[in-house]
């Protein structure tokens, strides 16, 4: 009997855990990373991602990442990732034989004050990374 | 019909890299929202944007749900030949739409 009702609130704790919204975890952050880089070590450096550090409204919030200092053919891929979004991805990129200078420009959501990460993979296969904390005065609205 | 905005120059010299600059009219819904009634709308955004360049590839981009709605992305071509630069996003719910623009390179 004691066992019925400790499974039946486990079960109800299980449930009131699925109704929180989604968010994505510095785990979850950690394995989009991972799965970016390949495995290959994230280094702190190369990689320029600009955002306003004080977001008063986070829909639409200006982001750009560059890697203005390594040479343009080596740099093959950049992404952007964020710490507490709904989900770790927000953009990825890949850098074809026509593409110029490697830079992007976009606007983004933002859910709270978080982490960004920007991380480039060169040709060499080593990957570079750029870490800012933004503060974010209203939400995206995701409820 | 989904509205593009392109912005890009009309010559440029050979071998310089110009920027982009492309805004497509387009909700991004991310599927965390819920509407009026309480349930969650489904997700509606552009997956994929990919810039050609006389059929070579210049950039193609993943989006996700934490790209604004209106999705602005901005990016470099390096310019080799006189021809044209095609746009494509794709994107949920049989979401698509092409546009090509010329290029002079002098």
């Amino acid at each position: 009997m004691a066992g019925l009702a400790r499974r039946q609130l486990l079960a109800a704790a299980g449930g009131v855990w699925l109704l929180r919204p989604a968010q994505a975890t510095p785990e979850s952050l950690a394995a989009a990373l991972r799965d970016f880089s390949g495995g290959a070590p994230l280094r702190e450096g190369r990689v320029q991602l600009d955002i306003a550090p004080l977001v008063d409204n986070g829909n639409t919030v200006p982001v750009s990442v560059a890697v203005p200092g390594a040479p343009a053919e080596q740099v093959l891929a950049l992404a952007l990732f964020t710490e507490r979004n709904p989900q770790s991805e927000v953009v990825r990129l890949q850098f074809g034989p026509r593409a110029g200078e490697r830079l992007l420009s976009t606007r983004m959501r933002l859910a709270t004050s978080q982490q960004l990460v920007a991380v480039a993979r060169l040709a060499d296969g080593s990957c570079w990374m750029q870490r800012v904390n933004v503060v974010v005065t209203l939400s995206a609205c995701l409820e | 019909m989904a509205r593009s905005l392109i912005t890009l120059p009309e010559r440029v010299s050979r071998g310089e890299s110009f920027r982009v600059r492309t805004l497509l009219q387009h909700p991004m819904e991310s599927g965390f929202r819920a509407g009026a009634d309480g349930r969650v709308l489904p997700r509606d955004i552009v997956r994929r944007f990919r810039c050609l360049y006389n059929g070579e590839l210049v950039i193609e981009a993943e989006l996700s749900p934490a790209i604004a709605a209106n999705p602005f992305i901005e990016f470099s071509v390096r310019a080799v030949d006189s021809g044209s630069l095609l746009f494509e996003w794709t994107g949920d719910q049989g979401f698509a739409l092409r546009e090509q623009r010329p290029l002079i390179v002098a």
